[in-house]
């Protein structure tokens, strides 16, 4: 049933026999073919702009107020591409390994060397469309290392590499929809998908403004909608970002790949209180110069400058020397929880480790790192009142990235027919773990390099189809569908706003499907979400109407939150097995590591949508491992 | 801590709109000013009352979507932060504190602290990209670009769209926001092509949308959350002169 589609021959050849193969559209019949694009952020805008440029009519929505502000805008770090402009023996084939092993042999080896492969280009791409990335004196472009990997090979925009890269493309965006081939609704939601004979050929949307819901036709249909990590409410992400486009596609067909894979970001403020909305991410290129401690006694009351070096526990030193502080990112999240719970943890709710600058300042000197990263210590002291030049940063970790997402094919599309995801919003490549400057990467190469190839294979078959009618029954049930939703919520004449629900919510999944995971607390987790979905329609108050109302924009986000959060749940409980972010306690060995279990678990887990209150189907896409042999990860 | 609220209250741009008074108990230090507004809205809710409506997204600063004047102040009284980077330990106990949207005839008000900034979009749209479509462009290394004109680029490029330049200024005028972008791509190689078409085509959309023009009170570079130069407005001057000189 699932079908990869995998193209044969060598690693290196797939893709290059792939597009060489591929059908294509002819420059006159692209102006019948309409694409519809939801999202605008790194794949959504690059993918609208690709398309519009190729001749295609394309229709782009975002719920943001401009394309601009789409969550790429926050990384920070950088993108990583395989140029080699350091002379350290990078290739796309250490790079493609790089990153298989990052996600701990859970991800397709055909996907993970394409993206290998297409980071080459994306460098280009964006040097000629006037991203200021980061150069040397002699004019050419600078690189540095970053978490998990022993060559320079990221290239970065000061700390602002998601907002230049995005910026790009929302440039090209635009250009496209001055051009009038690429219509932009902004402040609008989807709220279905409409499936006729089992391919996607519309969406309902919701006008965030008026509050008026329309229908929308297209040949084909790209959910560019990112991650969903914002389920646990604390977490890196935008407030608005949220699962409810691929949800309610997997609710029309679609399945759902990984949910439970969540990487939690070690470099995190910590959280200082009750009202907290928001836990602000600080770059992981800070562990390139900051040393992570925690105090060797428990009970240390002294403030961190006054703790002799040898009463401090330089944990990610101490258990891989090799890689240190600069470890992936799942390896050291789990460290620090493993410290913060056993009671070393620093700040006044003992909810954090430090990031010292000290060493790195004595020997670089202040205007060094003040140049590398100063931006990142201005925002801390905005936000903690702290002068990190002066005491160490107290971090620790928070929800992030969703490696899990739609499952999709090589050609990024779903199991409906005519139905794609891009970026971070399907599960392609990033397996168990992502790797720190991977999620620019493959937002970029999925928008400017690999849908605008994969889409025209659909849509040739598409020529003859004429415009889709959106007066079709499909589309009127979706619509009523859709508003009988907006009514229950509406209606709900409860107490408790929409963020009581969203807060208890990600509470019970950062305890029992976060950083650790384990049969009982899965299954507490599973009965305690059933529980509060039911107090959710009983206790729920949303003020107001159907009109500009961002209660209801909210309430509509976390009932769908409700139901993905039961799913990664049950993802995490059929997974026995602990790899990359996902750490099931029984399967660990002696001195704490990640037990992954090759044998049973090479499969990446995709869930059909059995009906509300039903337990979902899981149906396995078997890995295979061709080209590289699944290793023990070790950063020892 | 205790604060009084005065908010800016509208249900759409064709009502009336007016200040309303509210108040809060147990407002802490480390709050965001955003999550103080969060806590006022869910008490409204429980007192069934219509919540404040306002823009934001990221909470970090960098997304451009938050934005009120606080104070009289475009995103409050620090110099060069987004209000969602302003935290409550900057006010005192018993404080009463104003909020209103960002005024300007160019961004009218959609509801209570949200306006519509669709002007920035289309300012953009009448030339702020260079044209290079997917697949076009050499090899990265092959376009060399000196330190010194990369940062400066970088300066402008930085530019988050938030509106507090224009919400700030007297003449309610977007120079700074234009000429950031006429900036950073004039001064990259790769933008010289265009750069003539671009300048003519930004300013005269600017205009077009009602904003008003630039006298110099360099107001805008103080509330800047990305402290953009006002230089760039004197570049992007100069850049308009050359087009309109040069021009065939």
């Amino acid at each position: 049933m699932l079908e990869a589609k995998i193209p044969d021959g060598p690693l290196e050849q797939k893709w290059v026999h792939y597009r060489s193969t591929a059908k294509l559209v002819s420059p006159g019949n692209r102006r019948k073919l309409h694409v519809i694009v939801v999202g605008t952020g790194l794949s959504g805008s690059s993918l609208a702009a690709s398309l519009g440029e190729m001749g295609y009519q394309v229709t782009c929505f975002c719920f943001q107020d401009t394309a601009r502000r789409a969550h790429s805008v926050a990384a920070q770090g950088g993108v990583n591409a395989c140029k080699n402009y350091k002379n350290d023996g990078d290739t796309v084939l250490r790079m493609f390994h790089d990153t298989i092993k990052g996600g701990d042999f859970r991800s397709r080896e055909a996907n993970v060397y394409r993206l290998a492969e297409c980071s080459v280009e994306l460098i280009d791409q964006a040097v000629a469309q006037g991203v200021p990335f980061a150069r040397e004196y002699s004019g050419y472009l600078s690189n540095r290392s970053f978490g998990g990997v022993q060559v320079s090979r990221t290239f970065y925009a000061r700390g602002q590499t998601g907002q230049q890269l995005l910026l790009g493309a929302y440039q090209a965006l635009m250009r496209q929809v001055a051009s009038g081939r690429v219509q932009l609704f902004t402040r609008h939601e989807m709220l279905d998908l409409v499936v006729i004979e089992g391919k996607a050929r519309g969406i309902i949307v919701r006008n965030m403004d008026t509050g008026a819901v329309e229908r929308h036709g297209g040949h084909a249909v790209v959910l560019a909608t990112g991650g969903f990590g914002k389920i646990y409410y604390l977490s890196t992400l935008a407030m608005g970002c949220n699962v409810s486009a691929t949800w309610r596609a997997h609710k029309r067909g679609a399945f759902f790949a990984n949910p439970s894979w969540t990487q939690i970001h070690p470099t995190c403020l910590p959280q200082s209180g009750e009202y907290q909305s928001k836990l602000t991410l600080m770059s992981e290129s800070l562990r390139n110069d900051g040393r992570i401690w925690v105090p060797k006694n428990k009970d240390e009351k002294r403030a961190a400058k006054e703790i002799p070096e040898s009463e401090r526990d330089y944990y990610l030193e101490r258990r891989y020397p090799s890689f240190g502080n600069l470890c992936p990112r799942d390896v050291a999240s789990r460290a620090a929880k493993e410290r913060i719970d056993a009671g070393y943890g620093v700040g006044p709710l003992k909810n954090a480790v430090y990031l010292d600058f000290s060493r790195a300042i004595n020997e670089q000197g202040k205007e060094k790192i003040a140049e590398k990263y100063g931006n990142l210590f201005r925002m801390y002291q905005k936000i903690t009142g702290l002068n990190a030049y002066a005491e160490p940063m107290r971090i620790s970790p928070a929800a992030h990235f969703s490696m899990g997402g739609l499952w999709v094919d090589y050609e990024l599309m779903t199991n409906v027919s005519g139905l794609y995801a891009v970026g971070e919003a399907n599960f392609a490549d990033h397996g168990a773990n992502r790797l720190g400057a991977n999620s620019l990467l493959q937002a970029s190469v999925d928008g400017y390099f690999i849908a605008p190839y994969t889409i025209p294979n659909y849509l040739a078959n598409e020529i003859k189809t004429g415009p889709v009618d959106v007066n079709q029954s499909a589309f009127a049930a979706a619509e009523e569908a859709a508003l009988g939703k907006l009514k229950r919520l509406l209606g709900t004449q409860g107490t408790m706003p929409a963020d009581h629900f969203h807060k208890t919510l990600g509470r019970i999944l950062y305890d029992k499907c976060g950083l650790s995971r384990s049969r009982a607390g899965l299954e507490e987790a599973i009965a305690r979400i059933r529980t509060l979905r039911d107090q959710f329609y009983r206790e729920l108050r949303v003020p107001g109407g159907p009109e500009m109302n961002s209660e209801l924009e909210k309430a509509g986000r976390v009932a769908d939150y409700l139901e993905v959060g039961e799913l990664m749940c049950y993802d995490a409980l059929t997974r026995e097995e602990s790899c990359g972010a996902h750490f099931r306690v029984e399967y660990q060995t002696s001195d704490g590591e990640a037990l992954r279990n090759d044998k049973d678990f090479s499969f990446t887990s995709a869930w059909e949508w059995a009906g509300t209150g039903k337990e979902p189907i899981l149906h396995k896409e078997p890995l295979h491992f061709d080209f590289v042999t699944p290793s023990v990860r070790s950063y020892k | 801590m205790r604060i009084k609220l005065k908010i800016w209250r509208q249900e759409s741009l064709a009502k009336q709109g007016r200040m309303v008074d509210y108040s809060l108990q147990s407002v802490t230090q480390d709050m965001s000013f955003l999550e103080m507004l969060d806590m006022l809205n869910g008490q409204l809710i429980q007192q069934k009352q219509r919540p404040v409506e306002f823009d934001h997204d990221c909470r970090e600063g960098i997304c451009g979507q938050c934005g009120v004047m606080i104070n009289g102040r475009a995103h409050g009284p620090l110099p060069n932060t987004t209000t969602c980077q302003l935290h409550m330990r900057t006010f005192k106990d018993g404080d009463t504190i104003y909020i209103e949207p960002f005024r300007a005839a160019a961004f009218p008000i959609k509801c209570d602290l949200k306006v519509d900034r669709g002007a920035f979009d289309r300012i953009i749209q009448a030339g702020g990209y260079i044209s290079a479509s997917t697949g076009e462009a050499p090899e990265a290394n092959s376009i060399p670009i000196r330190h010194d004109i990369a940062e400066a680029a970088f300066d402008a490029a930085t530019c988050i769209g938030c509106g507090a330049c224009v919400a700030t200024c007297k003449n309610s005028s977007a120079a700074l926001f234009t000429s950031a972008k006429v900036t950073q791509l004039a001064l990259l190689p790769q933008g010289q092509l265009e750069a003539r078409r671009r300048v003519l085509h930004m300013v005269n959309q600017t205009d077009k949308e009602g904003f008003g023009h630039c006298s110099n009170t360099e107001a805008c570079q103080v509330e800047c959350p990305q402290q953009i130069s006002v230089l760039h407005i004197a570049r992007m001057n100069w850049e308009y002169n050359r087009a309109l000189l040069l021009s065939e």
